[in-house]
Parts: structure tokens; sequence; C-alpha cells
């Protein structure tokens, strides 16, 4: 039996309209049940507090270069450094970050820089696994992202009520192990397609290209005075079923479900300072999603995976995140929602921190998952500190090592759920939200130092 | 597509359009077929309940029900055209033979069958890819040369050897453990319809005996397995004592392979279970409600609704030497089958009893096939697991897809069974709001609509489009427009803000988003 996570949002707006919700619903849950447990059988003694609600993922896929971002090394010299060895002091003393990150070096009270990340994989997809999912590779089961466990403990069977599905992605699937691996298809992300900087924002199914909503009306008016079927099993159940279906589907194309991703509203102002590129614009409608209560975001941003042309793709691409990113954090701690909502910035893995000049890199850098940098803020993590070191020539974890477990778990912690209680499964009643630590599975600990 | 096929139609619209009943019944005077055997179980039971039966249905809807019932795919606009203009007063039956001997036959019930076998590479089964496809090909092969089902059971039984070259084996690999108990279960599922949960613990344990001593052993080549009898031994030498589920109990020696004991039961135990659960199965898929209903929870306590129905059919799937192809005969011809989905009585103990045939949402995998071949698009599918042996070619059918794993964002927004655990439940058709959103709203639907040189050709050359409105019914409805509906699509055509070419698509998405389109009615 399958679902999807549009259903499971859809199916709870009729409810709340007292239309049909006992079939599917129920037998969503039957075999959740049957695979998982519900929810709140989470075998959980007392969980921790919660100070976060939602998440808001930034995903840098490919990797980004620590040393061009958060780990600036400019003593390391031009084989380590290249072109960028002017970072930038910024708001709190003592720390430094990319010369191309200009905005968010007027936010860095607000945030905290993890300079210790590691997991040692330079494999995109193990590393890619190992940081959505708080597991290490190697375990028989392929474990949900994190935004699939918030889904799972934080969406519809955990008290969400909102209009639009709980765990969303702009604008494209993370891919592989992003997604939620056993927990099945109805805590997959939506993912919206579409692209927010272009108008209209073409959300998958919400929002149609080229259909005005005069015509949306006409061609529903059509649909009714063609349904022969329809029209001659009025009162059939299946006829019922289905018509209350497609009334709520109507509602999200032609009601407020639009209007969330309709980021015109915001004015020229407001979509200018997040920056007028597809991040940015992503960045603008993560906010207005949390802003409705939707509990975790991921913002896809691709293109970190600089083998050739480092610097050149970075003086790119830092500045959209550094827009971006930094109106972000800013509007959300304005608005008052930052204390609530966990921003979480970073890739799979770093970068080697030694140029590689030769062809044919001409001036790149490879994979690095031996240490990287993460950017965290909000949700009850405290700003304007660094969290960990890596060596000299950011090479190496020099302080205090954080694995993805310990990240995971940290912000888990944050969101009220106790990362180390099992999803109680049917045939094995031993499978935990995040990595057990024993024998070769190392952690450096929890976060403490900024919860 | 043929000059004809444009012209005539308009002369030939029905004169009975206005009344939307009249497109889903036999218009009354028409032939029908006489009732059979199998009508005279279900007019019994409907007698004795006070219920009425429905009217037959029209040709156009058997003709359509037929196709997807059958083959799980949509007739084509000529195919459609060809039946419905055919004189024959016994075309239903004739139509039945064809369709019986056409490649999708094999496609469609090897799809089925693979649902409850659980042909699936990733986890949980974990069949892996290299044999998933074998398993699937043995499977739907089986079915094209309509091997008897006993053998089919037998041959899943008993084979030995290994999971490529001797595919059958996968039956034990794919059973979720390697435990006797657990391959108990699957097979009391399987060929018994039960569900051992309701059994006493020591029917499952001595069924589990028959399975105990199953050996896998690995080999060089990567996810290769050899399946096969270890030998009662582990030192014993005395017979071990085991119990079929009708409670006779019997000695296997040591070198027995108590797998050939067990499917020499099945095959011919008194009242045979077995056969009783195939024709049950088969009824359900066909009818939409087991007689026994669910057909995988067989129990004293879960009694058939038409007992003798029930043993009619398993008595002729033995009497036929488990030939399949006899059941469809039987049940296709009826006139229970035949019979509209408009039901004459608002009871539903009616539709219990099959007064009327069911509606159902089309199944995931026929939906985006028929959606595809109306439209001339096409599909991907992938595994999450990107091995060569899960690379789909282009225009692949899913229905043919060969292994659970090989999906797309569609078919699981559909329903298609996540093949886990074996039960028919786990496919589910209802209707979602999401469902709905996708079909009229998405680019995924809209941009085959829109893009379909397919469609654009049933417009007649240099005419307005609204003139290819026939060949659209055709080919999406499988029937003629009514004269109602023609006159609704001009107005369409002429007021709405789509026009020409928009307007005509905007048509075809009215039909393809319609509980006709999507429902077996």
């Amino acid at each position: 039996m399958k679902h999807d996570p549009i259903s499971h949002m859809l199916e709870h707006m009729v409810s709340r309209r007292q239309l049909l919700r006992s079939g599917s619903l129920a037998a969503a849950g039957l075999m959740l049940g049957k695979h998982l447990g519900m929810a709140s059988q989470l075998a959980t003694p007392a969980p921790p507090t919660a100070k976060a609600k939602a998440v808001i993922q930034i995903w840098l896929w490919g990797g980004p270069s620590h040393l061009d971002t958060f780990d600036p090394k400019p003593d390391a010299g031009n084989d380590y450094c290249g072109p960028l060895n002017k970072p930038l002091a910024t708001n709190v003393d003592g720390i430094v970050i990319s010369e191309l990150m200009p905005e968010l070096a007027k936010q860095a009270d607000k945030y905290s820089l993890i300079r210790s990340m590691t997991h040692g994989s330079n494999g995109h997809e193990t590393a890619a696994y190992m940081v959505q999912t708080g597991h290490a590779e190697g375990d028989r089961l392929v474990y949900p992202s994190m935004g699939a466990v918030v889904s799972l403990l934080k969406g519809y069977d955990g008290g969400y009520k909102g209009l639009v599905p709980p765990y969303i992605v702009l604008t494209e699937p993370q891919g592989r192990f992003s997604e939620a691996g056993f927990l099945g298809p109805s805590y997959k992300p939506f993912a919206t397609g579409g692209d927010p900087s272009k108008t209209p924002f073409a959300v998958q199914g919400i929002v149609a290209e080229g259909i005005s909503g005069k015509r949306q009306e006409q061609r529903r008016k059509l649909l009714h005075n063609m349904d022969a079927l329809s029209l001659a099993m009025k009162q059939n159940q299946a006829m019922l079923e289905f018509h209350h279906a497609e009334e709520g589907a109507y509602d999200m194309i032609m009601g407020d479900g639009a209007k969330i991703f309709d980021v015109t509203s915001e004015g020229d102002k407001v979509r200018q300072w997040y920056g007028t590129n597809t991040f940015g614009q992503s960045c603008l409608v993560a906010r207005r999603l949390i802003e409705r209560g939707v509990r975790f975001v991921t913002i896809n941003f691709k293109g970190w995976d600089s083998h050739k042309q480092n610097f050149q793709t970075m003086r790119t691409k830092l500045p959209q995140l550094d827009a971006g990113l930094a109106a972000l954090i800013q509007d959300l701690s304005s608005r008052g929602l930052l204390d609530s909502t966990i921003v979480w910035c970073g890739g799979e893995f770093g970068r080697t921190p030694k140029v590689q000049w030769e062809e044919p890199w001409g001036g790149g850098r490879g994979h690095w998952g031996r240490v990287f940098s993460t950017f965290i803020a909000g949700g009850g993590f405290r700003g304007g500190q660094i969290v960990g070191a890596s060596d000299a020539r950011g090479e190496e974890v020099k302080d205090r090592p954080v694995y993805p477990w310990d990240l995971l778990g940290s912000m888990y912690e944050q969101l009220g759920i106790d990362p180390d209680a099992k999803f109680p499964r049917m045939s094995d009643g031993n499978v935990r939200i995040t990595q057990a630590i024993s024998g070769e599975i190392k952690s450096g600990g929890r976060l403490r130092e900024i919860m | 597509m043929k000059a004809f096929f444009f012209f005539v139609l308009f002369l030939a619209l029905p004169a009975w359009g206005g009344e939307p009943v009249a497109v889903f019944e036999t218009k009354p005077g028409a032939s029908v077929p006489a009732p059979t055997r199998v009508d005279s179980f279900i007019s019994a039971r409907l007698k004795q309940l006070g219920l009425p039966a429905a009217n037959l249905c029209s040709d156009a809807v058997f003709l359509r029900r037929v196709y997807l019932d059958l083959l799980g795919t949509l007739p084509t606009g000529q195919e459609a055209q060809a039946f419905l203009d055919s004189p024959s007063p016994t075309k239903r039956a004739e139509w039945i033979e064809r369709l019986l001997a056409r490649d999708e036959f094999a496609d469609y019930w090897g799809m089925k069958w693979c649902d409850l076998l659980r042909v699936k590479a990733e986890f949980p089964v974990n069949l892996w890819p290299n044999a998933a496809q074998a398993y699937d090909r043995w499977i739907r092969t089986a079915l094209k040369q309509n091997i008897p089902y006993s053998q089919f059971a037998r041959e899943l039984l008993t084979a030995n050897g290994s999971n490529f070259r001797v595919p059958q084996v996968n039956f034990y690999r794919s059973a979720g453990s390697r435990e006797p108990k657990a391959i108990a279960r699957a097979v009391a599922l399987t060929f018994l319809g039960e569900r051992t949960d309701h059994w006493p613990k020591a029917k499952l344990d001595g069924m589990a005996i028959f399975f105990s001593q199953i050996g896998f052993k690995a080999t060089g080549e990567w996810k290769e397995e050899i399946v096969s009898f270890n030998g009662m031994g582990g030192g014993h030498e005395d017979p071990v004592q085991a119990t079929f589920p009708d409670g006779t109990s019997v000695e296997i020696s040591p070198d027995q392979d108590p797998r050939e004991l067990f499917a020499d039961w099945l095959l011919t135990s008194k009242n045979s279970p077995f056969a009783r659960n195939a024709a049950n199965r088969v009824w359900f898929w066909l009818m939409g409600r087991g007689i026994i209903q669910e057909p995988d929870d067989s129990r004293p306590d879960n009694p058939p609704s038409n007992p003798e129905l029930l043993a009619f059919l398993a008595r002729e799937l033995v009497a036929a030497h488990y030939d399949l192809k006899h059941l469809y005969r039987l049940i296709l011809n009826s006139n229970t089958y035949q019979r509209s989905c408009i039901p004459a009585t608002p009871k539903p103990e009616g539709e219990a009893n099959f007064a009327s045939y069911p509606l159902r949402r089309l199944d995931a995998e026929v939906l985006i096939d028929a959606i595809n071949q109306i439209t001339g698009a096409s599909d991907e599918y992938s595994s999450m697991i990107p091995e060569p042996f899960t690379w789909v070619p282009v225009d692949k059918r899913s229905i043919a897809l060969p292994d659970g794993s090989i999906s797309s964002p569609f078919l699981d927004l559909f329903g298609r069974p996540s093949r886990d655990t074996g039960l028919l439940s786990e496919r589910t058709n209802r209707s979602t709001a999401a469902q709905r959103l996708h079909l009229l709203n998405s680019s995924h639907i809209q941009k085959k609509i829109t893009g379909s040189a397919k469609l654009r050709a049933l417009i007649p050359p240099g005419r307005p489009p609204v003139e290819g409105l026939a060949p659209l019914y055709l080919t999406v409805l499988s029937r003629y427009p009514t004269e109602q509906e023609v006159q609704e699509a001009n107005s369409y055509a002429s007021s709405s803000e789509a026009k020409g070419e928009q307007a005509f698509f905007d048509l075809a998405w009215s039909l393809i988003n319609s509980a006709e389109f999507l429902y077996r009615h």
C-alpha cells in the first residue's frame, strides 16, 4: 500500500472540511502500523524539550569548498587559498569568513560555524547518505533522511495541520539517499519542480503554466458536463470519493495552495533583497512555508562539485548563497521565527584544501570528507560561535570532531525528538533514529557548546 | 488513421444521447448472450436475497471492460470501431477468444502473479535484480504458454538450482525470511489463500517441517545462489513426522525431499483448497470482489458468499486440468460479468453478491499505459539501485515492468503494490486528492496531451478541430459521443478561452479526467 505527501496533506484538509476521511488515511495508518508502528508508539521515555519547530536545510549538492566558504586559511598560501586570500571579518570578534560573503559577515551573531565536520568518505552518495540520514553506510536498511523522520514524527501524525505537505523540497529531489528510505513514499518530500525566480512559479500539479484561472474554471465546468459515468452514478460510493478527491485538488489549484507559492505578492524590493535567482527566491519561498507551519524545507542548491575552475565557480555561486542565506536569516530573525527554526547549510563533504592547478583541473578542488564545515543557525542553537577546528591547512580535524550523527542528533534534540529512540518496526525493534556509537563508529558528542 | 474513420462517424451517432445511463446499458430489444451455468448460481443467490440484477452492459462498455480486465490495455480507436460496427450476434464471445490469445494477456496477468509472488529486487524481498528478472520472465512465459496452474505451482515448490538459471527457486528466496515457518507462511498465502496468523501454532509448525531442509548456497557469481533440498539428515537416521494443513500426518524418510510430498498433497487433496483458491483469485481479479473476500484470507469464519459457485469453478478448473483460461472463459461469457455497473438496487448486498459490475479505478500501471497509448507518449521507470539489469527501454509498458523495485512517481502515487507481503490489499485503487491534482493539473500529464501528434492526427485535415471529437471518443472512451456530448464540445470550442487545437486538447483532457476513463465500469 502506498501513499504520498500530497494525499496525506489533502486528506487532512478534506477531513477538516468534514468530508471523507476514514478510508485511505486509516488504511495508510494500518499499513504504517504494520511496518513501523505509529509515531506515538515511539519508544521514548521522555523526549527532549522542543526548542525548534521547523528546519530549513540548504543542501549544497556536490560538496562546497570549506576553505572558500566558512573556514578560510589565508596563511596557508596560494596553493591552498588561491585568489580568495582576503577573508572578511564579521560582526563577531574572531570570526572570519570568505571575502565573497559580505552580507553573511554582517550576521555572524545569528549563526554558528562547525569547522570540524568529518566522516572520511569521499564518495558523493555515501557521504550524502551519512549527512542526510545520520547513519553510517553498510547497514542492510536504507534509512530515511532527516526530513522524512521529521515528517513522520512532526507531520500529520504529530499534530501538523498545514495546508501544504510538511516536508517540501525546492525544487528538485536530492536523489538516491535523500528521501524516505524504509519509511516509504508517504514520507517523501513534496518536490515543487518549477523555478521560483520565474513567473509563475509552476509548482507541480498546483500551478499549471499557460492555463489561466478563467480557463481552469471553464475546463472544470467542461469536465463536469462531459462526465457521463459520474452523471449516471451520482450516489455511488466510489463516485462520491472521486468527487471529494477532486474538490480537494481544486482547493489547491484555485485556492490558498497556489497563493503560498506565489512570491510575486512579496513585492520587488523583498525579492531583490533575497536575490532574483533560483536560490534566492527559493529562500524566500522557504520563509513563506515556515511561516505557514511547514516542518522541513530543503533547498537543493546544486553545482558545488568544483573539480575544475573552483574559483570561478565560487565567484558565481557564493554571492547568490550570501545574499539568499543572509536575507533568510535576517528576515526570519526580524519576524521572530529564527528562534524556532533551524537553518542548516552545507554539503556532503568539503573539498581538497590543496588547489589542483594542473590541467585538466585548472585550479580545481577534489572531494574531501576528512574535514569540512557546516553552518547552523536558529532553533535553539546559539549564534556567534565556532565549533571545533581544522588544522592549519584545513586538511584534518584539529579539535573536537563532529560526525554527521552528532550534528543530526543535536538537531533532533532541539526538535524534541530523542535521537537515541527507535523506530518500532515489525520485524526488528532495534532500528534507531540515529546511528549507534560503537566499534568503528565514533562520535564527538552532540553540540552541547551551542545548544 | 483512415479517412473513413472520420466521416462516417457523425452520421452514425446514436440517437439516445442526453440520457447518460443509456451509454452504459444494452438497448432494450438488443440480442444478448444467453445465461450460463455461472449465472444460475448467481441468480439463485440473488433470488434468495430478493435482489434484482443490473441490466446487461452496452457493447462499448463490454469491449472496454474486457480489454482492461483481460489485457490491462485500452482498445485502440480502430479496435473499438471494428467491434462496435460488427454485426455478428456472437461478437462478444468471439472477441473474448481473440483477446485470450494476445501477448498482453501474459503481460497483464504476469504482473498480477508477480505481485503475489513478490518479484522484487530490493528491500525487503531482496531477490536482487538479475534473479528478479529471471523469475519475472519465467512467470510471464508460463502464462504465455498457458502451462497448467498445477504444474506452475509444483515447479515453484520443488525446483532445485541456481536462482539465475532455474528461476522457479526464487519462490523460496522471496519469502522475506528463510526460516521454515516464514516459508510455510508464504506457501499458505500463495496457494491456499490462508493467513497463518489465524492458525494454531501446531498447524504452522507441522507444515514448516516440509520446508525445513532447503539449502541456500552462494556461488562465485555475484548474487548467485543455489537453492536445493539439503537432505533430511542433520545426523538423523529416523523418519521425521510432518503434518499437512488438513491435519493428516506423513513420515518423511531422510532421503526424501519433503517439498515433493507437500506438492503431491496440495495438488490432490480433498475439497481442493488449491483449486478453490485459484478460482477465487481469478474471480476476484475479474469481478472486483472474491467469492471469499478477501481472497487471501480464507478461513472457517470467513465463508464464501456463494459456496456452490466457488465449488463449481474449482471443479471446472480441476476438470480442465488446471487450464486457467478455461476459468476466464466461464466467467467472461456469463451475464454476470457482462452486467452494467449501474445497480438495479441501492442495497450494498447487491454488489456483494455480484448483481452489478463494480466500479474500480484503473490499476496504476494500466492507467499510465492507457494515457501513453492515447497520446503516444512514454514514461521513465527506474530502480533505486541503478544496475544494468534495471535499465528500462523507453517504450516499455508499465504492466510489463520486470521488477517491483523499478517504478516511477506516477506508479507510486496511484497505488502500485510494493510487493513486500504478497497480500492483494497492497494494491490500492482508491482515488486520492493528490492523484486528482496530478491528472488535472500536472505538467507531466498536460505535456503528454498538448505535445501529442497522435491526438492532433485525429483532427480531420483542414477541418475545425472539434470535428475530431468522434475519433477522440473512440480513442479515449472506446465509444461514439452522444448528441449531447457533441453539442457540449461544440459549445466549448466556440465559447472558451482556449481556441482551435487548444480547445481540442482541453476536450481530450476532460475525457482523460472523466470517471468513465479512470474507472473500470
